[in-house]
């Protein structure tokens, strides 16, 4: 491209060389050929044009150029003349124009130019290529070609072979049947000439025989020192027809004796299969009458009658009960029978591999049919399980053994073993939780008893403080009213009723403590009673019952605790036993059923301390 | 295991009697006859000529000396050493001589087969029989020693006929159809008699005691045929190597084949046990030894030791390129022998010449395999339970029992080769024969023996 703007430049620049000159002449022509066909020789043109128009030939340039304008269509260069006469004038506009004219076609055959080249060198790249393209398909072509005439060439020398080794086959076909031919007229051949030479060896046998038999050959002879006994001790008979026909006798008793032996091994051969196929009768009986119900429940009336058949069979047998009967009717009988079991066993099993195969089929999707990994994994679990029990029974023995150690009384003892019930357990271990909650509830109370407490210290000592100062205003003044001040003790005592008084028992003083009846609700009343009557020993229902009831009035500690004061001593402990009792016959004695359990107690511990 | 001193020994002719006591060889014209149990020297005859062959009477109380050279046979007694008894052929000349089985009669064949001569030790009387066949099994008695049965030939076809054996009245003459009738052998029980042709064909055939023909076998076509035939001892099987290397086993119901044992030259089956005889040694293996031969212990060793080992399946056994251009060659199953008590089957195929076969006839596969260093010679087994003893020609002797096998070095000084054994009936000893010289092998008794061959993976 760079060459082409180079050019262009060139060309403007000729371009404007033309218009500066506007001289023209007919040889123009030409030289706008060569300008178009040659650029580089703009130089040597632009020598032409000087030779085009000169000073001279203004004026046939010109009228060569309008001429030439005219006949391509471009207005004339002349204005249009008036007269014939008045010479005509040049029209610069007219020139002008057409030069621009001119200018732009040539700026445009340029451009065409230029497009047309662009796109005759892709055509020629793409000729190239296309050619390339050509060549080398050509080349597949004639590679493709020549292979396939060596396959061909293949081919045909293979059939050729194969033809060749058809006939090599059947050649030698030809020449098995030849030497078997052979073989057989050699065979012929040779056994006629055995037998011929046999024959003459017969004749010179017999020859010999009477040549070396005949003469009484002396040397023939046994010389033996005396004759010895026979073996059997027997002497010899003559030869008779009476000896044949015992020999005979002899032969057949043989024959039949080993007849009789064989026969007698063929019977117990047989009596054996028989009592193997009894046995097999009995078992498969056996094994398909828990199904009759089955295949008659299915409507199989089939095989149901053959099975009733069976059956008939088998007691018929059995009660004749002859193995060894061999007659024709029983063994048709047998045989038939197993006939049929076997074909009721063939077909069940025939049915059971269906099944079997519809089942792998189906994989495990089919509920019914627990697949034998399941089966395994609820084994593997259950015996698991069945470890864990173990263990949690070990446990349960080892603390009982504690248990039985530390406290063996005959009741505990009784309740102990009756909390290796599972059940005994689970209730107890919810009264566990109740008492844990209650343990909760109590501290609860505690806590509130306790900021009781501190609001009572707080209000005593205000109290106190206005006592004091009241005192202080009664001693000043002149102290009259007794009665007052036993009255405003009672009002205290009332007070500090309602709290706790452990926080403060020595502020208690001996007055008071006849009050508190009065002082407190009946609810605590009810609740000493209830303790007071629970039995020497409760069952656990009754104790449950009696700590619901406790549990129901979260304020009876208070009560409890305040009850025995009542009381003389003895009955408080008596009491505090009976908590500590139910405490220790706590089943399953968990640590926490103590610790929950020791603050009622220690608060009557306490309370027991404080009596006094 | 222990080993006797070695007596000489000519022709390998070495005879236990049948009742176990005395022990007969043969050294060149000599008969010597031993305690069976101390080898004492019993009795010593002395003959005309080169013994050839020796036979005891089935009561044990004569021996039968043949002199083919001679045409003589001279019989001894134990009881009367000197009672003697000379029988002479005469021109007729002599091929075999065996005794009858009720030990009062001895059959002698002529030269060219041309006649039987039955001569008796109790009377003077002579019986001809004509017209026996030259084959390689003519004459077979039953076991029971009633009945004879000979193959015979006459104008170019072949008969079997039966003998009474009591007074050699012929029972029944037949003819088969057989080319060329190569044997017959009867059943232990006594009522079948197998017949087989040459090996030019294959075809067995079976006939009962009055001749019937109970029926007929034939494998194959073209190719060479039967090479053995065996009984088994409970007469329910009949087997039959044939050329092809096959062992066919009939049975007595159908006379139809049950089986057929092939002898492949590579064992793949894992379940066989292959034993192979390797070499080993002196000093390492020695101390050992399950057997201890004594003597081979502190004598010296003329031949290398040698043990089984278990070969790793699938086994290559050592194959013989057969001389396809020679008669008789040396393929086929050539030597079987049923176990007395019926469970094995032992055979050896010949273009496998190193290799014994043991086969388990219950289930009806093979059980075992020997291989040896050498080619098998003969095999035997034991009378009494199933232990096969085998001899390679070489020093030492082989025994398999289905609890494993040893090989034994033969002690004495020079090389002892075993060329052919036989077992005592009590199954306690064993002769081993050479070629000039024969030893026996005492076998511990049975309880040491199974102790010991209990032991398996010591001594294989």
């Amino acid at each position: 491209m760079g060459d082409w703007m180079t050019v262009t430049d060139s060309e403007n620049k000729n371009i404007s060389q033309y218009t500066s000159e506007t001289k023209m002449s007919p040889s123009s022509l030409y030289s706008q050929q060569v300008l178009c066909s040659s650029i580089p020789l703009s130089k040597n043109v632009h020598s032409f044009f000087s030779a085009f128009c000169t000073e001279e030939n203004i004026e046939q340039s010109i009228s060569y150029l309008d001429q030439e304008l005219t006949t391509f269509g471009f207005p004339s260069l002349y204005e249009e003349s008036k007269g014939k006469e008045t010479k005509r004038e040049l029209n610069i506009v007219a020139v002008l124009n057409c030069m621009n004219e001119l200018l732009v076609l040539q700026r445009k055959n340029l451009l065409a130019q230029e497009n047309v080249e662009t796109q005759n060198l892709k055509l020629g790249s793409d000729m190239d290529h296309l050619q390339n393209c050509y060549a080398k398909l050509k080349e597949q072509l004639e590679n493709s070609r020549r292979e396939m005439i060596g396959l061909q060439e293949r081919d045909r020398q293979l059939q050729c072979k194969n033809r060749n080794l058809h006939q090599l086959l059947k050649n030698e076909k030809d020449e098995v049947q030849k030497l078997q031919n052979i073989i057989a007229s050699r065979a012929t051949q040779y056994n006629h000439d055995m037998k011929r030479k046999e024959r003459e060896y017969n004749k010179l046998k017999e020859r010999l025989h009477q040549l070396v038999m005949n003469k009484k050959d002396k040397k023939i002879a046994m010389e033996v020192l005396n004759y010895v006994g026979r073996a059997d001790g027997k002497r010899g008979s003559w030869r008779t027809g009476k000896t044949e026909a015992r020999n005979e006798d002899e032969m057949y008793k043989i024959l039949l004796n080993d007849y009789e032996y064989r026969q007698k091994q063929i019977l117990m051969e047989n009596a054996e299969l028989k009592k193997v196929l009894q046995q097999m009768k009995k078992e498969m009986i056996s094994l398909l009458s828990p199904q009759k119900q089955k295949p008659r429940e299915r409507a199989d009336d089939s095989t149901g009658t053959v099975i009733s058949d069976v059956e008939e069979d088998a007691g018929e047998l059995s009660r004749e009960s002859m193995w060894d009967l061999s007659c024709e009717t029983v063994r048709e009988q047998l045989t038939n029978s197993i006939r049929k079991q076997w074909r009721i066993l063939k077909s069940h099993v025939e049915k059971l591999d269906n099944q079997v195969s519809k089942v792998h089929l189906e994989g495990f999707s089919d509920e019914d049919v627990i697949s034998r990994q399941d089966h395994e994994q609820e084994t593997e679990k259950l015996e698991l399980e069945i470890q864990h029990c173990k263990e949690m029974i070990k446990t349960q023995q080892q603390l009982l053994q504690q248990q039985l150690a530390t406290a063996c009384d005959d009741d505990t003892t009784s309740l102990l073993r009756d909390c290796y019930l599972l059940e005994e357990k689970e209730r107890l271990k919810e009264e566990w939780s109740l008492f844990k909650e209650q343990k909760k509830n109590f501290e609860k109370e505690r806590r509130s008893f306790t900021e009781a407490a501190i609001r009572l210290g707080l209000e005593r000592k205000a109290f106190e403080e206005e006592r004091a100062s009241w005192l202080k205003q009664q001693f000043l003044n002149m102290t009259t009213f007794d009665h007052q001040n036993s009255e405003n003790v009672k009002l205290f005592s009332a007070f500090s009723g309602t709290g706790s008084d452990r926080d403060n028992p020595t502020v208690h003083s001996r007055p008071r403590q006849k009050k508190p009846h009065s002082v407190s609700d009946g609810s605590p009343v009810c609740t000493s009673k209830l303790a007071r009557s629970l039995p020497a020993s409760p069952s656990t229902s009754d104790f449950c019952k009696t700590r619901s009831c406790v549990s129901e009035h979260s304020s009876s500690v208070s009560a409890l605790n305040v009850t025995p004061e009542e009381t003389r001593p003895s009955q408080a402990g008596r009491e505090c036993a009976d908590q500590k009792w139910s405490m220790a016959s706590r089943p399953g004695s968990q640590e926490g059923c103590h610790s929950g359990c020791s603050l009622p107690y220690t608060n009557s511990h306490v309370e027991k301390d404080d009596l006094p | 295991m222990n080993f006797s001193e070695v007596f000489k020994l000519s022709s390998l002719l070495c005879k236990f009697s049948p009742d176990g006591k005395y022990l007969a060889s043969c050294v060149q014209y000599r008969l010597v006859v031993r305690d069976a149990n101390t080898l004492q020297i019993v009795q010593l005859y002395t003959c005309l000529d080169q013994i050839q062959h020796i036979e005891w009477s089935a009561d044990s109380l004569f021996i039968l000396c043949a002199l083919y050279k001679r045409g003589l046979v001279q019989v001894w007694s134990l009881e009367q050493p000197e009672w003697h008894c000379k029988i002479d052929e005469g021109s007729a000349g002599l091929v075999a001589s065996c005794w009858s089985p009720d030990g009062r009669h001895i059959l002698n064949t002529t030269e060219f087969h041309l006649r039987i001569t039955v001569w008796s030790l109790c009377t003077k009387s002579v019986s001809y029989i004509k017209y026996p066949k030259a084959c390689q099994q003519g004459l077979a008695f039953t076991r029971d020693g009633r009945y004879l049965a000979l193959a015979e030939r006459r104008d170019c076809r072949d008969y079997v006929s039966i003998f009474v054996c009591s007074d050699w009245q012929l029972l029944r003459h037949f003819d088969t159809d057989t080319q060329d009738l190569a044997g017959i052998e009867w059943a232990p029980n006594g009522c079948v008699l197998a017949a087989w042709d040459s090996c030019l064909e294959y075809k067995v055939l079976l006939y009962s005691l009055d001749g019937r023909l109970l029926s007929t076998y034939c494998a194959y076509e073209w190719s060479l045929g039967i090479k053995s035939v065996a009984w088994s001892p409970s007469s329910q099987f009949l087997a039959v190597g044939s050329y092809d290397g096959k062992v066919r086993i009939l049975n007595h119901v159908t006379w139809k084949m049950i089986t057929e044992f092939g002898h492949p030259a590579t064992i793949n089956n894992p379940k066989i046990v292959v034993y192979k005889e390797a070499e080993k040694s002196p000093p390492l293996g020695l101390g050992r030894l399950a057997f201890p031969p004594p003597r081979a212990v502190t004598g010296p060793l003329s031949s290398p030791e040698s043990k089984y080992e278990i070969a790793e399946v699938p086994v290559s056994l050592q194959t013989l390129k057969p001389a396809a251009d020679r008669a008789n060659p040396r393929i086929g199953v050539g030597a079987l022998a049923f176990s007395p008590d019926n469970y094995f089957l032992a055979t050896r195929n010949d273009n496998l010449p190193n290799a014994v076969w043991v086969w388990d006839v219950q289930k009806l596969r093979l059980f075992a395999v020997l291989e040896q260093l050498s080619a098998v010679r003969a095999f035997q087994w034991d009378p009494r339970q199933p232990r096969l003893a085998i001899c390679t020609g070489g020093s030492k002797v082989y025994l398999w029992s289905p609890a494993g096998c040893v090989s034994v070095q033969v002690p004495g000084e020079g090389d002892f080769q075993v060329l052919s054994l036989c077992w005592h009936l009590s199954g306690d000893s064993l002769a081993l024969l050479g070629k000039d010289h024969f030893c026996l092998c005492f076998l511990e008794t049975e309880e040491g023996v199974s102790t010991a061959f209990g032991q398996r993976g010591d001594h294989t």
